[in-house]
């Protein structure tokens, strides 16, 4: 590690803790530490929103997936991006306009009922929990070769940071950490991007006629095919990709931090053309590292491809950008878990302790303190899974996490918005068989019964696909339905005021 | 939880202010009129993404070349990103002329639109 780079670390770091100093004279209230008192303006709730989006899968993962499998892995780039427009179009404005800091809090607002809550808390902390092992091993091994520290000694300097900047600065301190960080992020991509398009000569037609040469695939690299062979687990991969995001609590989050549902709107929309613009130049950080590091030394450095773009930032820019790069990718992987944290710890110290232990009896310094010792334990809890899970693929827990938001979260988020006949049967059902269907078919799928070195156990894989969507979605839809109609009469009373609530942001 | 504002249902027969708004015809052909918005485009969506992934594992029709050197399921994955550009563009426009739609009829009820 040379000084320039320890510089941008200590740098990176420091602004944070500054952001965090100043967000912390202003976080006194529940409302300010879960959603920065719904005070972001439209830009910065959008560079947050990207910065979520953009977690270290992004910015390492996809690049790492194009440099080795061409076509296939900008599957990923367009599924993340069109997620979006299941957000926007069918999501973010009623969930905005019937919620308070949480998913609960929504699904709450139609049916009272603690059991109702208590299933949406377990769905949350279930997606949260395994969202940020990911971050966080994946943190440790990128730290781990960037720093040349050990793994446990990585997780701690991580684990340590998000729970500093969620613990004093809450909700506007994770934002603030997010927006510098989508900021840098999107600095440090435009400049690879540059570098990589300065080789070809700006032009990107001769880019890809080199790239039909340049790797050990030959044209196949600019083909579909050279990963996902099998047309049903494409789809279902691609179906956990889109329905995903509209599931994941801490993008959901997002739109309790701004003042109102047109302001949820406009930075929806700031999202969109950020995260947009960096996924178009995925192409030119996969193509780029197949092109000038190669696939031998990114495997080398990691099986994943995980290192593909700090490998290509020192070939193109030398130590200089490899550090800055890496510095970066340090600061999304800090300000991804720390709101993830933020999105756990409500589940626990709002909807589980405050709202079904204390039934909502709880004063405002109560909620504040059981928020930050919420966040306390999720962090500490986090940190251990994470110490034992270091050999596990970072991308396998991402699309669990993916797929158990779009089969236990997004079915009933879509009924409970827009179903009249739904009711708290069909909600437990839909949850409940959504979580455990796409928990017991990855527990049996490749991904964890397979030959020796390619799984966590060895055996035969009884679930064919690596990911469950295709079969856990659709049973969370159905299982829904049949619970809502073999089971008493919704009360309409109640879906007229969710109905009202959700399209005019009326609150009486 | 002190500052939580849900209705109590009343028990006699009498119609709450939701049930009312609920039931008006201007509120009615507001749901409609987003409906009749939300739901094609909405599915147009999602078989514009789905096609991607089916023309790529059923065919091999998208590997044929389509301007120059690039081929075209680079062509149809750039599509992808119009498209999203594009709708998330037409929603806003949208939203904001229903905006309009539910605040007169918030008005004509006499209510207001409070934050939480």
């Amino acid at each position: 590690m040379s000084i320039i780079g320890l510089a941008f670390f200590v740098g990176i770091v420091g602004l944070t803790l500054v952001v965090t100093y100043f967000a912390a004279k202003r976080t006194n209230t529940a409302s300010e530490f879960y959603t920065a008192g719904g005070g972001l303006t439209g830009w910065q709730n959008g560079l947050a929103i990207a910065g979520d989006y953009l977690s270290a899968a992004s910015f390492l993962g996809i690049a790492g997936a194009i440099a080795l499998n061409g076509f296939d892995g900008f599957f990923f780039s367009i599924g993340y991006l069109v997620a979006y427009l299941v957000v926007l179009y069918l999501v973010a404005e009623p969930l905005r306009n019937l919620g308070k800091y949480t998913l609960a809090d929504m699904i709450n607002a139609r049916f009272d009922q603690k059991k109702i809550r208590a299933t949406a808390a377990l769905s949350t902390i279930t997606i949260v929990i395994f969202y940020m092992i990911a971050q966080l091993v994946g943190a440790g091994a990128l730290i781990q070769l960037l720093l040349g520290i050990d793994y446990w000694i990585a997780v701690l300097i991580v684990g340590v940071m998000m729970t500093v900047y969620v613990l004093f600065g809450g909700m506007t301190a994770t934002s603030w950490v997010q927006i510098i960080k989508a900021v840098l992020l999107m600095i440090g991509t435009v400049i690879i991007s540059v570098l990589v398009l300065m080789k070809f000569h700006f032009n990107i037609f001769e880019m890809f006629s080199d790239m039909k040469s340049a790797t050990s695939h030959g044209e196949n690299y600019l083909n579909p095919g050279i990963k996902y062979k099998d047309p049903i687990d494409t789809m279902s991969i691609t179906m956990a990709l889109v329905f995903g995001t509209a599931g994941l609590p801490h993008i959901l989050m997002r739109f309790f931090t701004v003042k109102d549902a047109k302001t949820a709107r406009s930075s929806v929309i700031y999202a969109t053309w950020i995260v947009g613009v960096f996924y178009i130049l995925t192409i030119f950080l996969g193509f780029g590292a197949a092109a000038f590091v190669g696939a031998d030394e990114i495997i080398a450095a990691n099986a994943a491809g995980n290192m593909a773009a700090p490998l290509l930032a020192q070939a193109l820019g030398g130590d200089m950008l490899m550090s800055f790069v890496s510095a970066v990718a340090f600061a999304t992987i800090l300000a991804v878990v720390a709101g993830l944290v933020l999105s756990g710890a409500s589940a626990f110290a709002h909807d589980i302790y405050g709202q079904i232990i204390k039934k909502g009896q709880i004063t405002e310094k109560q909620q504040m303190l059981a928020a930050r010792y919420a966040s306390i334990s999720v962090a500490i809890f986090s940190i251990i899974l994470a110490l034992f899970a270091q050999k596990m693929n970072v991308a396998f827990l991402v699309s669990l996490a993916f797929c158990v938001a779009a089969s236990a979260n997004l079915p009933v988020i879509l009924y409970t918005i827009y179903w009249k006949r739904f009711n708290t049967t069909g909600a437990v059902s839909a949850m409940l068989t959504g979580l455990l269907s796409a928990l017991i078919l990855v527990a049996i799928s490749p991904n964890v019964l397979g030959p020796e070195g390619t799984a966590i156990f060895v055996g035969n894989p009884i679930f064919p696909l690596t990911n469950p969507a295709i079969v856990s979605i659709p049973a969370g839809f159905l299982a829904g339905y049949i619970g809502t109609v073999l089971s008493a009469k919704a009360d309409a009373r109640k879906f007229a005021e969710v109905s009202v609530k959700a399209n005019t942001g009326f609150k009486g | 939880m002190g500052n939580q504002k849900l209705t109590p249902l009343p028990l006699t027969e009498e119609k709450t202010t939701y049930e009312k708004i609920a039931g008006s015809k201007e509120f009615k052909h507001m749901v409609k009129t987003k409906n009749k918005f939300l739901v094609p485009l909405s599915i147009f969506f999602l078989l514009f993404y789905f096609s991607l992934p089916l023309l790529t594992s059923y065919s091999t029709i998208l590997n044929k070349p389509a301007i120059g050197s690039i081929s075209w399921v680079w062509v149809f994955a750039f599509a992808q990103f119009i498209m999203t550009w594009s709708l998330s563009m037409i929603y806003v426009k949208k939203a904001n002329q229903f905006d309009q739609m539910s605040d007169d009829i918030l008005s004509d009820f006499q209510v207001e639109r409070k934050g939480d």
